[in-house]
């Protein structure tokens, strides 16, 4: 383990977590390097969202630990993990609804920035700057993933996809180094996913964001990462660049069953 | 603040600043005296409820709070009312701290029954141990303002929705801030809000200390208005009362307490004329607003509003 802080961001060592009588983790280790896409992939039920909720801190594991930036996070707070510049994105979709879309981005300059209950009622000076900071750089960012033009909608009213790129947005609100997007792309058509690809791919080279994608569109991963691992029943069958990947006689079997391998081989 | 906020709190500055001159009714005066004090412990409930999501059903608790501890600091003690208005602000917000840590904790109705229990032990508190027990004590210092005691109705009109006002003004900037974001995030989703590095429970017990400010600041002004106090007026009623005053005006929306501390403080008032069928009255009138202005009053003519203008007019 020596030296293993060098390359890697994030270290993921030996994780197990059960609930109940079923083991959705079995002692997944994995490494992200900084800079890189690191998309994990694996067919329903492997424990792609267990582990992402494992890193971002909503569960704790059984077993294992979670290293971020030479530190052992395993049981902070999904907050505290945030705010050491973990973000991520949500499955099911988790948008502050009654609230617009800059509203939201500006929910994520929260942690960037520090008026209090007191001075935010009493309006003092500093306040009003901050505040026009955080409007300034949370339009920049809508402005970013082409989200601009609908900034004073009720968030409930985008469409999937603009809620999926507003959680993106409201994410990169926060600075983060790592970004977890948990299946960015569900529920998105072809010409959404394909914007989706390229703003990953964007991020990833003006930003500079590390990114944990977690996805079923093979399209999506093939072009967007760096690095694959595969996960099936709560274990790392493989990891590889996309294109060794994707030749893996197990990897093909999981995805497209034993008959489809057969023919393969 | 929005332009619509601010012109509707320079409308009511103007309006209450011109109703004791326009009119020399005492009776008026002294209603609306009662609207503007229920009308602070209803706007620390609305931010509670229609902003943060929380509820709480012990708002008297705190009200109680404050009209006791400044009461029995000024009255037995001799201290001056800035002093004795400030302690028993600082007791109600210690108090909120001890009961929203483990109670915030609870959601919805569990956080319902946990406050409503809270409500009946100060009850029971200051009917058990407070100055007079539950008959209550008298002879509260009236406001003194630079050593004048002040004592005729249009005075105390002003000095309470003085408060109002300010009250308002304060938390209109601080919905509107960084904070009050961050609560209305917390009520959208709180496991988004955590991703987001929100502290949630530190927020959640900040919303709560305010609204018991709140309270307390209207038990103080309660009970050196009407320098008489006894437990019955600090009882689940009251808490329950608040309720329906946030409620029936429109929980999301600032405005609302406002105006449903105005509407329900009011009606029985404007039922009298139906001697005993008053409280029939009074129950039907508030279940058909329920039913017909599901939002609350403010809301639903805010709606109506941006339908007529055709645009949509932001609440806030």
């Amino acid at each position: 383990m020596e030296g293993s802080g060098e390359q890697a961001l994030l270290e993921v060592r030996g994780v197990s977590k059960s609930f109940g009588g079923l083991k959705a983790l079995k002692g997944v280790s994995f490494k992200v390097r900084k800079g890189d896409v690191s998309a994990v992939i694996g067919p329903n039920g492997a424990g792609k969202t267990t582990l992402l909720n494992i890193i971002s801190g909503i569960y704790t594991p059984d077993e294992g630990e979670v290293i971020f930036l030479d530190e052992r996070i395993t049981h902070l707070s999904p907050s505290k993990i945030a705010r050491r510049g973990i973000s991520r994105t949500f499955q099911h979709v988790e948008i502050f609804g009654d609230m617009t879309v800059l509203e939201n981005v500006m929910v994520g300059r929260h942690m960037k920035t520090k008026s209090g209950f007191f001075a935010s009622g009493l309006r003092l000076p500093g306040v009003f700057r901050e505040e026009r900071e955080i409007r300034r750089k949370s339009e920049e960012i809508l402005e970013y993933v082409n989200l601009a033009h609908r900034k004073d909608d009720l968030a409930v009213n985008l469409p999937i996809g603009g809620q999926r790129t507003l959680e993106i947005a409201r994410s990169l609100a926060t600075e983060p180094r790592l970004l977890l997007l948990d299946e960015p792309a569900a529920g998105l058509n072809i010409r959404e996913t394909r914007d989706l690809g390229t703003l990953i791919r964007k991020m990833k080279e003006d930003l500079g964001i590390t990114m944990i994608l977690v996805e079923h569109d093979m399209d999506l991963v093939m072009h967007s990462s760096d690095w694959i691992t595969v996960l099936n029943f709560g274990k790392v069958i493989t990891e590889g660049m996309p294109l060794e990947v994707q030749k893996n006689p197990e990897v093909i079997a999981v995805y497209l069953g034993s008959d489809e391998r057969s023919e393969h081989e | 603040m929005t332009k619509w906020n601010a012109a509707a709190l320079i409308l009511l500055v103007l309006f209450v600043s011109l109703l004791p001159l326009l009119t020399g009714n005492t009776y008026l005066m002294t209603v609306g005296i009662f609207s503007g004090i229920n009308a602070l412990v209803a706007i620390g409930l609305c931010i509670l409820m229609g902003y943060a999501g929380q509820i709480s059903l012990g708002q008297a608790g705190f009200y109680g709070i404050g009209a006791y501890v400044s009461s029995i600091l000024s009255l037995k003690l001799g201290i001056p009312m800035v002093i004795s208005m400030t302690a028993a602000m600082i007791t109600a917000a210690l108090a909120a701290v001890v009961l929203a840590a483990p109670a915030l904790k609870l959601k919805g109705h569990y956080l319902a029954v946990a406050t409503l229990g809270f409500g009946d032990i100060i009850h029971i508190i200051l009917n058990e141990w407070g100055p007079g027990g539950p008959s209550g004590f008298g002879d509260i210092p009236r406001f003194t303002l630079f050593g004048h005691v002040l004592t005729s109705t249009a005075g105390y009109f002003y000095l309470i929705w003085g408060f109002v006002v300010l009250v308002m003004l304060f938390s209109q900037n601080f919905i509107n801030s960084r904070s009050g974001r961050a609560l209305r995030a917390i009520h959208g989703s709180e496991m988004a809000s955590n991703a987001m590095g929100l502290d949630v429970v530190a927020l959640k017990i900040k919303v709560f200390v305010l609204s018991a400010v709140y309270a307390s600041l209207a038990g103080c002004l309660y009970a050196h208005y009407v320098t008489f106090i006894s437990p019955s007026s600090f009882s689940l009623f009251y808490s329950i009362l608040v309720l329906m005053m946030v409620v029936v005006g429109g929980i999301t929306n600032l405005w609302g307490a406002v105006v449903g501390s105005i509407v329900i403080t009011t009606l029985p008032e404007l039922l009298r004329r139906f001697e005993e069928f008053d409280v029939l009255a009074y129950g039907l009138i508030l279940t058909l607003s329920l039913l017909f202005f599901r939002k609350g009053l403010v809301p639903f003519f805010i709606g109506k509003l941006g339908r007529f203008r055709g645009t949509g007019v932001a609440g806030g």
